[in-house]
């Protein structure tokens, strides 16, 4: 699937497109398909985002798992600092960016 | 031709157009000149007293070497006018100013209350860069 | 130190409104982001894998407690409660939001700080020894004409859109403590046969993609024209560095390009003419700013004596403290590695507490230092086993200075938009490996250093072990990197073969000591035996 990413104009928060809005988790990541393109123009014209653009990822039971590492990292968090994360609760949860 | 939105000078604006280096090396007439990033403004130094306007050129505003073209000249006496041209920004006015340029005529107009903001924003330097401002240094030692 | 007078002040808050209107030009859509980003960088703002991040500089490293318990309050006020000391003695915040850094900036102000120029293609803060004015070996303090060219670098018109970053050390002792040699300029404050001090030069060293030990370019630039030969060193680059690729940009790759001579060559004919051009504060100015820089009121006859019974307390002094000019005095420095921990990281409490300790023990100051620690540069002896304790209940107490597990690392993959593999778990692992206080002293100096990618913010070049992460098809990579170093004798690491996963770098960074015990001689260092038998045994033993 492809995925489109960024940050909060304001806040810097790492977001994802969720085909109405920016969520925080990539879980609710949308399939845009072709359309990320035209997404990015938009919604960085409105100043909701900026640095955005469109990553490889696939959907699977767990939930939305963007392909390349750098990008597992940035909807988790810092795996040296997992209270910091989206998932402090859960030990595991570094592993599942590797 | 791009419009002059700022100029510091009372003289009359120069009314030929400028030439690229190499083509003003050639022309024993012209008056006028403009330099790009790569060109060396050094080559100009013989011909200062008969240039009315040297325009600098800025493609690309991240790109400083307009900044030392400008202050290689007025360091050797150019008293013309040194006309910023193309991607100006607000936010180096004042640091172009003090490099020596005394106009400006960028490719896109800017907003006339922020660029005047700009030029205004430093009441003191930390350097002398031949502009005529007294350095920081200078005002503590006067 | 230096205490900013009204101009100074003007300056920085000056600065601050001028971020505050550039802030909301963005916000209002007058900036696009592509315009706004040099802009936000020459103020230290950068857009980080989770947030924006906020480098703080830390001029030369020095601080006081007042300044550092601010950093503390920073941390907890705008950020997530704590702080990331970095290799060019600044302090760094990774959760920042855009629309408070304004507010940030004006709360730095108020204690003379500020983020001017710790990012961008300018001249960046300007670093140096982080035992200046106490190190027992220096000729003069330093300090003074770091400050000096900090304030002509700053809002320098001309080199603010310069090819590439551009980095700046000054030093003036023998042993260089502040890696001079790898930076864009390096600058060795020396005594010349009349006696008279002056600036030593050396131009276009670096590291990054293309690691070079910069040349010598000049031997001696008197006092008085320190501003006018940094100008003409940085004119001839602003004017011909390259800017067709920006991994060639940096003044390195001109200076190799043209060669030493050339380059100086160009820099003396910009010299002689700046010389003609009235640039040079005079030197009344320096003699200013040299008086805020005058020792500490030292007391007399202070005792040398040390009661080192309490073993742990001694295993520090021998680790982590160094020679002070002043007798009774010591310098101590707070190692940010604890066994596991990340490197250079601090909680908003240990910020305000080394602080608090540095006023009440060390004449208000502190030094960051560009190993990622803190320093207290003036201790008296007498006090010194009060600061540990202190230091230690807070976990502070970690004596490993110089040692394997002070571990320089950048922030890597873990907050890095640039890098390609994870620094700091690699760091925790061999941190934690090597984590015993006697394996530690067996091994003796051993200087590590990780960076996440070729950018080489952690030194990985300059390491005695480097260990460089790289991206291999998607997966993280280590390079293993033997014999640099970054002092009077700096040379740059050599790579030692294929490179290894997470679980088999720190496999051979324990597989390389264990060669180091068994082949060293008496007295060598990991570094002088690898200098000495060369990568062979080495290699053997990793890949056999």
């Amino acid at each position: 699937m492809k995925i489109v990413t960024g940050n909060d104009l304001k806040t810097g928060a790492v977001v994802w497109w969720d085909g109405e809005g920016w969520s925080k988790y990539v879980n609710s990541a949308a399939d845009v398909g072709a359309g990320g393109e035209a997404i990015i123009a938009r919604e960085e014209g409105a100043r909701r985002v900026f640095a955005a653009y469109v990553i490889d990822g696939e959907r699977n039971a767990d939930g939305v798992r963007p392909s390349h590492i750098k990008e597992r990292i940035r909807a988790l968090g810092p795996t040296v600092r997992m209270d910091l994360s989206l998932k402090p609760g859960d030990p595991d949860a570094s592993n599942w960016v590797i | 031709m791009v419009e002059v939105q700022f100029r510091f000078r009372d003289d009359e604006i120069a009314g030929d157009p400028a030439v690229t280096v190499d083509a003003f090396l050639t022309q024993t007439n012209a008056t006028a000149v403009r330099i790009e990033p790569g060109d060396d403004a050094r080559a100009l130094l013989p011909f200062l007293e008969r240039l009315q306007l040297i325009e600098v050129s800025f493609p690309a505003w991240t790109d400083g070497r307009g900044y030392s073209s400008a202050r290689v000249l007025r360091e050797a006496g150019y008293q013309g006018e040194l006309r910023a041209v193309g991607d100006v920004v607000i936010d180096m006015l004042s640091h172009l100013r003090r490099c020596g340029f005394d106009a400006f005529a960028p490719e896109h107009g800017l907003n006339e209350a922020d660029a005047q903001a700009a030029f205004e924003r430093w009441d003191n330097v930390y350097q002398a860069t031949g502009d005529g401002r007294a350095a920081i240094w200078a005002k503590r030692h006067g | 130190m230096y205490k900013y007078d009204q101009y100074d002040q003007q300056m920085v808050d000056t600065r601050v409104e001028e971020f505050r209107d550039q802030v909301r030009r963005r916000l209002d859509g007058s900036l696009t982001e592509d315009q706004f980003r040099p802009l936000r960088l020459q103020n230290g703002l950068y857009l980080q894998l989770h947030a924006y991040m906020l480098r703080v500089a830390v001029p030369y490293g020095t601080l006081n407690s007042q300044q550092m318990t601010l950093l503390g309050d920073i941390a907890d006020k705008y950020d997530r409660g704590y702080g990331h000391f970095t290799t060019r003695q600044n302090i760094q915040y990774n959760w920042i939001k855009l629309e408070e850094t304004p507010d940030i900036l004006a709360d730095l102000a108020t204690v003379e700080m500020h983020a001017i120029q710790t990012s961008g293609n300018c001249i960046r803060n300007i670093s140096s020894d982080q035992y200046a004015g106490a190190a027992a070996d220096e000729i003069v303090d330093p300090r003074p004409y770091a400050e000096l060219l900090r304030q002509w670098s700053s809002f320098h018109p001309e080199f603010l859109t310069l090819p590439r970053k551009f980095k700046i050390a000054v030093i003036a002792s023998e042993t260089d403590r502040a890696a001079m040699k790898l930076h864009d300029i390096g600058i060795q404050m020396v005594r010349n046969a009349a006696g008279e001090i002056g600036a030593r030069f050396f131009v276009g060293g670096g590291m990054g993609r293309t690691p070079m030990i910069g040349p010598m370019i000049r031997d001696f630039v008197p006092l008085d024209q320190l501003v006018t030969y940094c100008e003409a060193c940085l004119r001839v680059y602003n004017r011909y560095g390259r800017r067709d690729n920006k991994y060639k940009a940096r003044i390195k790759i001109l200076v190799h390009e043209l060669g030493k001579d050339e380059y100086t060559r160009q820099v003396e004919e910009e010299f002689a003419h700046l010389l003609t051009q009235d640039i040079e504060p005079p030197l009344a100015e320096l003699e200013r700013i040299k008086a805020h820089f005058v020792d500490p009121p030292f007391e007399a006859g202070a005792s040398d004596d040390l009661d080192l019974s309490d073993p742990d307390f001694r295993l520090w002094v021998e680790r982590n403290c160094a020679p002070h000019k002043q007798a009774g005095y010591i310098v101590a420095t707070v190692s940010l590695k604890p066994v596991g921990g990340i490197p250079g990281d601090a909680t908003s409490d240990q910020i305000r507490l080394m602080a608090k300790l540095a006023r009440d023990y060390s004449f208000d100051e502190l030094r960051v230092t560009h190993a990622q620690n803190i320093v207290f540069p003036h201790v008296r002896k007498a006090d010194l086993y009060a600061v540990w304790k202190a230091l230690d209940e807070a976990g502070l107490g970690t004596a490993n200075l110089d040692m394997v597990g002070d571990i320089i690392a950048c922030p890597g993959l873990d907050y890095c938009s640039l890098a390609n593999a994870r620094s700091i778990p690699v760091a925790q692992k061999i941190s934690e490996r090597f984590g015993s206080a006697e394996k530690q002293a067996e091994i003796g100096e051993l200087k590590l250093k990780i960076s996440g990618c070729i950018n080489a913010c952690g030194h990985h070049h300059a390491g005695h072990i480097g260990i460089l992460g790289v991206d291999k098809k998607g997966t993280e990579n280590y390079q293993l990197l033997f014999g640099g170093s970054e002092g009077a004798d700096t040379s740059l690491g050599q790579i030692t073969g294929p490179g290894f996963d997470e679980e088999g770098i720190v496999a051979a960074v324990e597989t390389t000591t264990n060669v180091y015990l068994r082949e060293r001689q008496q007295g060598e260092r990991f570094l002088d035996t690898y200098r000495r038998i060369g990568m062979a045994p080495f290699k053997e033993a990793l890949y056999g």
